[in-house]
């Protein structure tokens, strides 16, 4: 057993301090293909206290702190630093305050997105950021990675929020920032610096979160084009006539393909795109779009439009999008999902330019998203056994983000940086946006033991 | 010496660990189809709805942690150690985690060959579990006549007044503390096993419409032979004769799942020659844990060249009696059975088979019957085949779960498709709710169908 190991078991004791390597190996990687490193022990603190005592004894030995949740992540920003301190968080799980006169509630780290979105839910209240991992990411998770989800259209993500934060900071400190008020302009707005901070600035221990009226009503439609750009003109067109779609999900004809060879919803085949919308709000206003959305996408030249009429109907249309990544998922052995997003205007070209890198490279991708906030995931379908494949899928990604970037996009729309993006990083944001990250990075963590080698090094 | 090496040193002298180590090298995941390996993809859906993980949030207790585990141990940067036996052990196998898994990760197939892994390195090896599982699945399990003996000799025990005595003496207090827990889980034994019950063929009374042959099980065909009796019933009730051979033996998943596939497939090829397959139009078993099974004989003899063909053939007529029956139509009963009921839903009935619709329509189908769902239906009952005996502190742990959620729905019966599921459900019962009652829900539809002809014959005599 290490010195590290030993002296944080004095800590935490021993069932709450991993070291064997059985137990290191499952920790070891997140959601993310390819990517996985070996920790030298894994602490599971209950409490605040316990957090800032790891960190300060990190800070004094100069031992790297890499912090997670579930492991859910899709950049890699979990993978531990070889021998280095697992800081899961996934047991500080508790709900500390619901409170419906102010709209928030407040939870530890740990806690699953789902929970909390079923606590708001109990009291007729909506927290609508819903990554796709939602039934077992922690919101400590989601402020780190600034998480998104299918209604980022109308309700924005993460950062949009959350009122405040409990952090440990690198030295061991802890600090709050934020609190209940919807007005605040005492000083920064410290909380926006360590949401999307990736765990690279410091430790967020605890979050208190703004909850929204649940709508009364949601009504579901699902429109099938011929034509990729006919789906991107309809959405603009949607947008132009000043609905706001709570969801405006697409899929490619890759996609299609593998949906309705998994799971037989009778897509048909030869669509290059489907759009599921939906619209929630007041029950009269949401019909009443429902309508309007039905017409714009028909006069766009979408061949079938539905409509469902009842909740089971709506769940039925939502199916081919809720497991579109189920279906890609098992057509080959490695799934690489990317987050690739540009301005809604330029969808239709960004989703060709996949296409064609795709059959330039000879590898398949698949292509779904929230067309409505132009976040698309190319998700590429190889296996990392294959260098060959694997060397040309790195190529087709390269030049993906490229062109994300070159139409005023950006590389990652909510999954981060973490390793998998960090090469690209420079690129896309430039060297002076670099370099002022780095400045904080030096600031707040001037011995570089928090998720060192994350983002940029 | 490290010290982890003399307390190894230490519990071998005890006769508590396997002398020749603590690790071994892989044989059957090394073997195993690498891509079944791969085909995960780390994403944590399966977290949640694992029993084990809910319990202890720690990854290495979780699916995406053992699979991580296997495929080390199958790329060989680590050997099969007595950490990773344990923990596979720890596992349930109650494939919840195939139903939620979007990448379709085989994970049974997976745990199956794990745990053959561990028990051809030896890894957990004890005087005490060498013995009992000699006696149990080298033995008893592979020899139908010894079973029944076995069988006979536990109801002579119980039906005599023996067992009583023993413990209205106490002198269960005698036994070590494991078996004194293991015989207070001991099933009541029939009197009458399904040969005594079920003739050979019986053909339906009104016209004949399928031929199908009858799995009668080992637990099943002990403790539940009615159930075999009510499953005739039911079908001879739905125009299908029924085959049901002499002496079946055991189908092998005991042996599947229990690290000892060559076993499991002595048994498969024993079953696959005890049917008729060409002349039957389905073969029926009532037993969830058993049915998942069954129908996996084409994978797990895939293999074998003098039998894959048939195994395959084998697989595609291997039907659980509810799917049989929403296959071919429900008859509507004339009795009623105005009770109501609860299902609860064995892990290898929906999740091994993904069967969750059809035993429904069949309690649906039952007039008077008031069917309530259960919450957290699909959630393992904590029995798993013999978990409760293996690692009784997390099995009491579900077991307490399960019994506060029927509970709950005020039912007076619960229906559960599984010969585990149920003596877990009644020792559960026994302690917490002693009026409720574990059914098979195809023993409810025979007791309406029982109900109607009584009626029939009551009208003609009067």
């Amino acid at each position: 057993m290490q010195k590290v190991a030993s002296d944080l078991t004095k800590v935490l004791g021993p069932d709450r301090l991993l070291w064997e390597r059985e137990h290191l190996l499952t920790y070891g990687f997140d959601g993310t293909a390819a990517l996985s490193g070996e920790a030298g022990c894994v602490a599971l603190p209950k409490s605040v206290a316990e957090v800032a005592q790891i960190v300060r004894y990190a800070a004094a030995n100069r031992v790297p702190i890499v912090t997670r949740g579930s492991g859910t992540g899709l950049s890699g920003g979990s993978v531990p630093v070889a021998g280095g301190i697992v800081l899961c968080l996934a047991q500080m799980d508790q709900v500390l305050e619901l409170d419906p006169k102010n709209l928030t509630i407040r939870v530890e780290s740990g806690v699953v997105t789902q929970k909390v979105a079923e606590l708001a839910d109990g009291v007729g209240l909506l927290y609508p950021p819903d990554p796709g991992s939602m039934r077992i990411s922690t919101i400590g998770g989601n402020v780190a990675e600034n998480s998104g989800g299918l209604r980022g259209l109308k309700y924005g993500v993460t950062r949009d929020y959350v009122m405040g934060l409990e952090v440990v900071l690198a030295d061991g400190e802890v600090v709050s920032f934020g609190n209940k008020c919807v007005k605040d302009v005492a000083g920064y707005s410290m909380k926006d610096v360590f949401i999307g901070s990736e765990g690279t600035l410091g430790v967020i221990t605890k979050v208190l979160l703004q909850l929204v009226p649940k709508p009364a009503a949601k009504e579901t439609l699902l429109a099938t084009f011929s034509q990729m750009d006919a789906a991107a003109e309809t959405v603009s067109a949607i947008i132009a006539a000043k609905i706001i779609p709570c969801t405006l999900e697409f899929l490619d004809k890759i996609t299609i393909r593998c949906v309705e060879e998994y799971a037989h919803v009778g897509l048909p085949l030869d669509a290059e795109a489907i759009l599921l919308m939906e619209t929630d709000g007041h029950p009269v206003v949401v019909r009443e779009e429902a309508k309007q959305m039905a017409e714009i996408a028909r006069q766009h030249g979408a061949g079938a439009v539905q409509v469902a009429q009842t909740p089971e109907e709506a769940a039925r249309l939502a199916t081919a999008r809720r497991v579109a990544f189920s279906a890609l998922a098992r057509v080959s052995p490695t799934t690489i999902l990317e987050d690739a997003t540009v301005p809604r205007s330029e969808l239709a070209d960004m989703v060709r330019f996949i296409q064609q890198t795709a059959a330039k490279y000879a590898v398949r991708v698949g292509t779904f998203g929230h067309m409505g906030d132009g976040n698309l995931h190319p998700t590429f379908l190889t296996d990392e056994k294959n260098t060959a494949e694997m060397a040309r899928v790195e190529k087709a990604m390269a030049e993906i983000f490229d062109h994300a970037v070159a139409l005023g996009g950006t590389i990652t729309g909510e999954h981060g940086v973490g390793l998998a993006k960090k090469a690209f990083l420079p690129k896309a944001i430039g060297d002076a946006s670099l370099e002022t990250m780095r400045q904080l990075k030096r600031t707040l963590d001037p011995n570089n033991v928090l998720n060192p080698g994350k983002i940029f090094d | 010496m490290a010290i982890e090496d003399e307390l190894h040193a230490a519990a071998v002298k005890i006769g508590r660990a396997n002398p020749q180590g603590r690790e071994g090298a892989s044989k059957y995941l090394k073997q195993l189809d690498y891509s079944v390996l791969q085909q995960c993809i780390h994403c944590g859906m399966c977290l949640p709805t694992c029993p084990t993980y809910d319990e202890t949030k720690l990854e290495r207790n979780s699916p995406r942690g053992r699979i991580a585990l296997m495929r080390t141990i199958a790329e060989g940067r680590l050997e099969v150690t007595q950490a990773f036996g344990r923990e596979l052990y720890f596992c349930l196998g109650c494939l919840t985690c195939e139903t939620v898994c979007p990448a379709g990760v085989r994970y049974g197939e997976m745990f199956e060959h794990g745990r053959a892994d561990i028990e051809q390195a030896g890894v957990l090896r004890r005087p005490l579990r060498d013995l009992v599982r000699t006696l149990t699945l080298r033995w008893m399990f592979i020899r139908p006549r010894a079973l029944r003996a076995v069988g006979r000799l536990i109801w002579i025990y119980q039906a005599s007044g023996l067992e009583w005595l023993v413990r209205r003496l106490e002198l269960t207090a005698l036994l070590p503390v494991r078996l004194r827990g293991l015989e207070s889980l001991t099933p009541r034994v029939q009197r009458h096993f399904s040969d005594a019950l079920i003739r050979p063929v019986e053909t339906p009374s009104g016209n004949r419409k399928y031929r199908v042959g009858l799995l009668t099980g080992c637990v099943q065909d002990l403790v539940f032979s009615h159930v075999n009796r009510d499953t005739a019933d039911v079908l001879l009730a739905n125009g299908c004769e029924v085959v049901t051979p002499r002496l079946q033996s055991c189908c092998g998943s005991i042996h599947a799942h229990n690290g000892e596939l060559e076993l499991a497939r002595k048994m498969a090829r024993r079953n696959l020659d005890t049917f008729d397959l060409d002349r039957l139009d389905a073969v029926i078993t009532n037993a969830a844990g058993c049915g998942a099974h069954l129908k996996n004989y084409a994978h797990l003899l895939h293999d074998d060249p003098a039998d894959a063909e048939l195994a395959v053939r084998w697989s595609a007529k291997l039907r659980d009696v509810h799917e049989w029956l929403a296959e071919i139509g429900i008859q509507a009963p004339a009795g009623s059975v105005p009770q109501k009921v609860t299902y609860h839903e064995a892990c290898h009935l929906c999740h091994g088979q993904k069967i969750t619709r059809q035993p429904r329509q069949v309690l649906k189908a039952i007039p008077g019957l008031e069917l309530v769902e259960l919450r957290e239906s699909t959630w393992c009952c904590g029995s798993a085949g013999i978990y409760n005996i293996t690692q009784p502190e997390m099995s009491q742990k579900l077991l307490r779960r399960k019994m506060e959620n029927i509970a709950k729905t005020g039912a007076q019966i619960v229906a559960s498709a599984n010969p585990g599921c149920s003596v877990q459900l009644q020792s559960g019962a026994s302690s917490s709710n002693p009026k409720l009652v574990i059914a098979h829900p195809i023993s409810l539809l025979a007791e309406a169908y029982q109900k109607g002809k009584r009626a029939d014959r009551a009208r003609f005599t009067a």
